[in-house]
């Protein structure tokens, strides 16, 4: 039998339809979950316990009313703490908004609650969503469910840790440079950015807007897809949310592959990944193959400049970005006998070094004289690998890499070199920056038991053909979830 | 030697639009301190700014009054450096491709017109309000700052004008024909003392006949027309004072103090920030089509040149026009010269009696009780010999205070000529006979006795008797 923190959405929906679960108990098995393995994980900043007791009440009094607001009614969810969440602190995981309480909720948030999801708390991430392992919460790591001493990935590594350990069903997770699809690999689950613009950015705390996009972390391709119907759609609040009708995600779930053409990216597919990741990746294609799938080579040849591009924009970006938190009207303040003493001396102190490394790197990127060597050729860059996608897809209907060339690594081992950490995103860059929908699903596992994912990538709206290849993926998969009893041992 | 003054001027106008430019908070002046706020104009983490569309029309309106060029595709910026009303630490402002650019503007001082040229126009937010508690209420000496916000993301718009002024004078001329523009236009409130409108200005020297521009100075605080003209005339001196003493201008933003009547040094250029403009990656461009363009043209109101030119050719003389036009008194002109008014009769009280009583009552014209209408009917009393040219003036000011109509007034004020024929030939009798010795020399063909006897008529009569009237019956009687 499948223990409740244990259930994909779809089948705990069923169940509460069914009667043989409340909201209420799911919820309990989840904080029970959570209370088991968290001193070791850490993958929550903040549990709301009191909120979410009355979100699964509310939840089971709909059903005792034969209300239904869709699958998430009832269903513990886990949202990353820098989505703000009204009345309930949000740090961010910096300290600089340490005790910080927000009084409103991020649009997709709020699209959670209306969908009747139970929001069980804030999830751990690296500072501002600068990381790609977690280590850079100011509030102490995340620690990986299939192995304690490993990374759960970044910087959504709360929000993905929390799915692979039971103790949320799914979560809302960031992803700028990979967040959501680096971390979701690391922890053999679901993780799925989509189109720049499909999901609201208001109420998520920028770190790079033009990068920025919420998307889901869950169990299956089909999760995902539901946490996704609940959040996406235009935004009045959000002036780059896509305005036109939504493609229908489901729309080839279940088709299968035959004579789809799939393109493996050679640039993410060969030099820099791990032998047991490519073995992992060779036998999906195989697999893919086998279901009838064109597979062919495809080439991405502005992607060996991704990295250095995104780490221009990004930090340009976040630069402004994060100018906000000065002390003056909300977060931590440390005085100073003047103004600019005041700002100064609370930003030192409420940023971690990766975060000032980010904002000095940005400043200088935009300095008058230094503007269009760096900020300016980042765009340009921008622009060719944008091109390489479109040309890619005149020839194929998805392409596939590696989600991240290595499996979890161990903590502390690149927290001294950031160039390190940064190539963990050298597969996921690319489509932050051409704005394409990508997705991480679950593949295998090394030969220390650590999960593998595979990357689909689509072109700007191609959610349909994104989610049928990545369910057709997770169908011929031997994948085994890790069980909510074996988390964090 | 001889310089010419080299000036250009930035002009900053809040829109009076309901809502701030990227929230909807209201954006009125003058509420209890951070009432009108929001988590998008208070920069609270997360939040996203949405342009408000209502400013973008007007921007445009402001664009082609101007005769800009209107950018098809217009892109917002942000411009970065920490300030403690700024609640982002960036302000979202406009860059390289501004609404409007290349726009002109025809000025005109004693009688010479000049044209302008209008760099650009563009659209940004407002900052929060600072007000420093104790020392001398700068920042430097202050025991703390209240910060209010809700000024923080009113939509302002700037417009820099080409160094193509010459003159205080000009600048002055400048800098109130936008604000009449602007104000005819309706899209904001252009009062300086509550600071929808400032400006300021830069201004250099050069050797008269030297193409090469001189080191320039950049003059804030100047908070009214008449302090701008001050404060560049000021400047003018004191840069022509250092350069003929062999020194140089130095690169800097100077404070002018209106008490003292001078400019102070505030700090220098060379050491002033780098904006770090880039593109605002949380706006979309503005994509500003043909038809949306020329929706706006076709709804600009009559602009004050064309209206002026208008005056003039109705008869009313250039400068009359222009203080008709620029006093805000056009609608109660119009009025009245289409209830039959005469244009020059009407416009001259206008600018004479009517905004003689509006300055020292310190009020406005829809604020009196004189319409169109009234002074319609004023002009007919006149024209028709019912009232004196003389004594429409008192007419005037009972109408403004409030006594009712022109005729009532002149009515109970007893001004209306007299028009009764016996009561004046009673008079005009009883004059001839009191000055016997007049009237023989009138009857003997002595006209210049004349003008001596009708002032007798008009003494006696406190001015009402018809003029012509009298005339003709002193030279039948006498």
């Amino acid at each position: 039998m499948v223990e409740p923190p244990d259930l994909t959405i779809r089948a705990a929906a069923e169940a509460l339809r069914a009667g043989t679960i409340t909201s209420s108990g799911l919820l309990d098995a989840v904080l029970d979950q959570a209370s088991r393995t968290e001193a070791e994980l850490h993958s929550y900043l903040t549990i709301d316990r009191e909120g979410a007791t009355a979100a699964a009440e509310a939840a089971d009094i709909a059903f005792s009313r034969g209300e239904d607001r869709g699958l998430l009614q009832g269903i513990p969810v886990a949202v990353k703490d820098n989505m703000v969440t009204n009345g309930v602190e949000t740090t961010a995981g910096s300290q600089v908004l340490s005790g910080y309480v927000p009084p409103y909720d991020a649009t997709a948030v709020a699209r959670l609650r209306t969908a009747g999801a139970v929001i069980v708390g804030k999830a751990n991430l690296d500072e501002f969503a600068m990381g790609s392992s977690t280590e850079n919460s100011a509030y102490g790591p995340t620690r990986n469910p299939w192995n304690t001493d490993r990374v759960p990935g970044g910087s959504s590594g709360g929000a993905a840790a929390s799915v692979a350990a039971g103790s949320a069903l799914a979560s809302l997770g960031s992803d700028t440079g990979g967040s959501i699809r680096q971390p979701a690999s690391l922890c053999g689950v679901v993780g799925m950015k989509p189109t720049y613009g499909l999901v609201s950015r208001y109420g998520l705390i920028a770190f790079a807007s033009s990068l920025d996009q919420i998307g889901p972390i869950a169990r299956t391709v089909d999760d995902a897809v539901t946490v996704l119907e609940a959040i996406a759609g235009h935004d009045p609040l959000d002036a780059t949310s896509y305005r036109g009708q939504l493609p229908e995600f489901r729309a080839g779930i279940g088709r299968g592959v035959d004579g789809m053409r799939v393109g493996v990216v050679r640039e993410l597919s060969g030099e820099g990944i791990d032998a047991d990741v490519l073995a992992a990746f060779e036998k999906t294609l195989e697999r893919l193959r086998g279901a009838g799938a064109k597979v062919v080579d495809a080439s991405l040849p502005s992607t060996s400049y991704a990295l250095s591009c995104y780490y221009l924009i990004a930090p340009a970006e976040c630069s402004a970005n994060l100018a906000r938190f000065d002390g003056v009207r909300y977060g931590n303040r440390v005085d100073g006998d003047t103004v600019e003493e005041m700002m100064g001396r609370t930003r030192r102190s409420g940023f971690g070094p990766e975060v000032t490394r980010r904002v000095l790197l940005g400043t200088y990127a935009l300095s008058a004289g230094y503007y269009d060597a760096f900020y300016g050729q980042a765009q340009r860059v921008r622009t060719l690998v944008s091109r390489d996608f479109a040309s890619a897809y005149e020839h194929v209907d998805v392409l596939v890499s590696p989600t991240s060339p290595t499996t979890a690594f161990e903590l502390g081992a690149r927290t001294q070199d950031p160039l390190s950490m940064y190539m963990s995103d050298v597969c996921t860059i690319p489509t932050n920056l051409s704005g394409d929908p990508s997705i991480s699903v679950p593949v295998g596992l090394d030969g220390e038991g650590l999960p593998i994912g595979f990357q689909v990538m689509a072109p700007a709206l191609g959610e349909p053909v994104l989610f049928q290849a990545a369910a057709e993926i997770e169908r011929l998969s031997d994948f085994e979830p890790l069980r909510a009893a074996e988390a964090g041992a | 030697m001889s310089y010419e003054a080299v000036i250009g001027i930035e002009t900053h106008v809040e829109l009076r639009t309901r809502s701030k430019m990227f929230c909807g908070c209201s954006a009125e002046f003058g509420a209890e301190p951070n009432t009108h706020t929001c988590p998008v104009c208070l920069g609270l983490p997360g939040s996203l700014p949405v342009p408000n569309e209502q400013a973008i029309d007007w921007i445009i309106a402001i664009g082609l009054a101007l005769n800009s060029t209107i950018a098809p595709r217009s892109v917002f910026h942000r411009k970065n450096y920490f300030y403690a009303d700024m609640p982002k630490n960036y302000q979202i402002s406009q860059f390289d491709i501004p609404v409007c650019s290349n726009g002109r503007l025809a000025v005109e001082v004693d009688g010479e017109q000049a044209l302008i040229g209008v760099t650009r126009v563009h659209m940004e937010e407002d900052t929060g309000k600072s007000t420093h508690v104790g020392g001398d209420g700068r920042i430097q000496s202050a025991d703390y700052t209240l910060l209010d916000f809700n000024r923080a993301g009113v939509p302002l718009v700037e417009i820099v004008s080409e160094p193509d002024l010459r003159s205080p004078a000009q600048a002055r001329a400048y800098v109130q024909e936008l604000r009449e523009i602007v104000a005819t236009l309706d899209v904001s409130d252009v009062k300086l003392e509550e600071g929808s409108m400032r400006f300021d200005a830069n201004i250099s020297l050069r050797p008269e006949g030297i193409e090469e521009f001189g080191v320039k100075v950049e003059i804030k605080n100047m908070n009214s027309f008449r302090s701008l003209e001050r404060a560049l005339s000021f400047e003018i001196d004191r840069q022509q004072r250092v350069l003929d003493q062999g020194g140089r201008v130095v690169l800097e933003t100077r404070h002018w103090d209106e008490a003292a009547g001078v400019t102070h040094s505030m700090r220098s250029k060379e050491e002033s920030s780098d904006y770090r403009y880039f593109t605002e990656p949380d706006l979309v461009p503005i994509e500003i089509s043909d038809e949306w363009r020329e929706r706006i043209r076709s709804e600009l109101p009559e602009l004050p040149a064309q209206r002026r030119a208008r005056y003039v050719e109705m008869g009313v003389d250039p400068l009359t026009a222009a203080t008709v036009v620029g006093g805000g008194l056009g609608e109660i002109f119009e009025v009245a010269v289409s209830t039959g008014g005469s244009a020059r009769t009407v416009s001259n009280w206008l600018v004479g009696e009517v905004t003689a009583y509006l300055r020292r009552e310190s009020t406005s014209i829809g604020e009196t009780p004189l319409t169109g209408e009234g002074l319609a009917e004023l002009a007919h009393l006149v024209e028709s010999g019912d009232l004196s040219g003389s004594a429409a003036k008192p007419v005037l000011e009972g109408v403004l205070s409030g006594e009712g109509s022109p005729r009532e007034v002149a009515v109970a004020r007893d001004l209306l000529v007299m028009k009764d024929t016996g009561a004046l030939e009673a008079v005009v009798d009883e004059i001839l006979a009191g000055h016997p010795d007049e009237a023989t020399r009138l009857r003997e063909g002595d006209m210049k006795v004349l003008g001596y006897l009708m002032g007798m008529v008009m003494r006696a009569t406190g001015g009402k008797a018809d003029p012509k009237l009298a005339n003709e019956m002193l030279r039948d009687r006498a």
